[in-house]
């Protein structure tokens, strides 16, 4: 029962009501990973502008959540979901409460892109963000295709790249320690710099999060709080 | 969007259900009837009051249940659902032989009550009856006052001694049945005088009013409004102390809320039984998931 068929309820309506908040996830996922990868460019480039609309942007995402979480409130006292519905809608709920933390990481991304833009020493502290960056924008992405697609093995996959994620900031940590003990003059942004690494490895978790709802959505099976080898032996 | 809608036309909509007497659908019905293979989930309990092995029943020709194996455990309540001809009343009606009063009907495989053979000849089947007690979908009180529809079945059965017992009888199964205080100062009144709610309670007290062993319920409260279904889904759960409950639903909700176990049929067969949890978060069937769903089989 790996397809949920959406489409197949004998009540049109309700094929529509879901399909609707299925479609919403998909736009506020596109938003956040839009946001995300904005506010990435405006902290790597130094793109003042940019960063500035990012951290004026999370409006959008929170009027989303709200709005999402109103029907699936609807659905749940209308219609009664079990079995795959139920768990879609469950997985609705969750997964936009994580969207949301996403949203507002980026918010935070673009905050401190506008503080960091100008063109001085951080230029060069500012990049060592590029592969931290870059590995979690992946992860997002990847992790918003597998809920699209309702692709259990591609959820696992990304939800494998954590670690990945946890040593690259660990490495990253230690890397503008060192920074701070060459160059205490540029303390204060030193740490907003350290605060980005820290926001991009939170939305690494939270692909992770989706990724595990993806699972129970398609499987019935929670997977949270469960050791990967053990996740990986009852999936392949 | 990576999936198209379906397009459903009046005609799809209109199109009668498949349905096991074969008057429509044929084709489509052997197809979803082929794909039964055995029973999905775990159909035996640890303790089991009642049990059913490889039971097929026929009307006439015409089978209308294949290959049943079920266990009905102490002390649960197990709820069987399916779509309209799929077999639980069937089955349900073979539990206390009802099915004995339709004489073209033949029950093959064997039934059990704490092991005793359910259609051993030489058991008597309004015993029998008075062990396995049942309640309908429409409240049926006798023509007679509240008193004498919960005396009915003590007095046949000769279970009480005097009249001051039989009145304990009635007013302690009025009791369990929630009953009591609202009738208790009319009891000479007729039980058909009733509200639909109170009716569907008397009959459960003059069920209980025999000490049964198991009590069946065929959709109990189809008839009823919500604050009367809420009473008698409330008391099915105080009766699950003492008894052992098979319940026939068409509400998927109710079948959630008061059962233990579920059993799903369709087409005469037992497609899967287990835990009402998981049947209702994660089913292992794709029919027993359409149905509860509400999607096309």
């Amino acid at each position: 029962m790996d397809k949920l068929h959406l489409d197949q309820h004998i009540s049109q309506q309700f094929n529509l009501e879901l399909e609707e908040i299925r479609n919403k996830v998909l736009s506020m996922g596109g938003l956040v990973e839009q946001q995300v990868t904005n506010g990435l460019i405006a902290l790597l480039e130094g793109d003042r502008d940019l960063g500035q609309s990012v951290s004026q942007s999370d409006y959008q995402v929170n009027a989303l959540e709200v709005e999402i979480d109103e029907e699936c409130t609807q659905v749940l006292a209308r219609r009664q979901p079990a079995a795959s519905d139920l768990r879609l809608i469950v997985t609705v709920i969750k997964v936009i409460t994580d969207l949301e933390r996403i949203g507002d990481e980026a918010e935070k991304l673009g905050r401190f892109s506008v503080e960091l833009a100008n063109p001085d020493e951080t230029g060069k502290y500012r990049k060592e963000l590029r592969h931290l960056g870059e590995l979690v924008n992946d992860m997002l992405r990847e992790a918003l295709d597998a809920f699209a697609r309702m692709d259990v093995d591609a959820a696992l996959k990304v939800a494998a790249r954590d670690g990945d994620v946890n040593r690259e900031y660990s490495s990253l940590e230690r890397l503008l320690a060192t920074h701070l003990v060459e160059d205490p003059r540029q303390v204060s942004k030193l740490f907003k710099i350290t605060w980005c690494a820290r926001a991009l490895e939170r939305i690494g978790d939270h692909s992770v999060n989706i990724c595990e709802y993806v699972v129970y959505l398609v499987k019935g099976r929670d997977i949270r709080h469960t050791s990967f080898d053990q996740i990986m032996k009852e999936f392949s | 969007m990576i999936h198209s809608m379906s397009t459903t036309t009046i005609s799809d909509i209109l199109t009668p259900p498949v349905h096991p007497t074969g008057l429509n659908g044929e084709e489509q019905m052997d197809t979803a009837f082929d794909d039964i293979k055995g029973t999905v989930g775990t159909q035996t309990v640890d303790d089991p009051k009642m049990s059913a092995h490889g039971v097929d029943v026929f009307y006439g020709d015409k089978q209308a249940i294949f290959d049943v194996s079920l266990d009905i455990g102490n002390n649960e309540v197990i709820a069987m659902i399916g779509p309209s001809g799929c077999g639980k009343s069937t089955f349900l009606r073979c539990l206390n032989r009802m099915n004995d009063t339709i004489p073209t009907c033949r029950v093959s495989g064997s039934m059990s009550l704490d092991g005793q053979d359910l259609y051993d000849p030489s058991l008597d089947p309004v015993l029998l009856r008075a062990r396995v007690g049942m309640v309908f979908q429409k409240p049926n009180p006798f023509a007679k006052s509240i008193y004498d529809n919960v005396a009915y079945g003590p007095r046949i059965h000769g279970l009480a001694g005097n009249r001051a017992e039989l009145d304990d009888i009635v007013t302690e199964s009025l009791k369990r049945a929630g009953l009591f205080d609202e009738v208790k100062d009319r009891l000479d009144s007729p039980g058909t005088g009733l509200s639909g709610g109170q009716q569907q309670r008397l009959c459960i007290a003059r069920t209980i009013a025999v000490s049964p062993e198991v009590i069946l319920m065929d959709e109990p409260c189809s008839a009823l409004d919500p604050i009367a279904t809420a009473r008698i889904e409330e008391l099915i759960d105080e009766l699950r102390q003492n008894y052992a409950i098979a319940i026939v639903t068409h509400s998927m909700q109710q079948a959630a809320r008061v059962s233990q176990r579920t059993a799903y049929f369709h087409l005469g067969k037992l497609v899967e039984v287990d835990d009402t949890n998981s049947v209702f978060t994660n089913p292992q069937h794709e029919l027993t998931e359409n149905y509860i769903t509400g999607r096309f089989g």
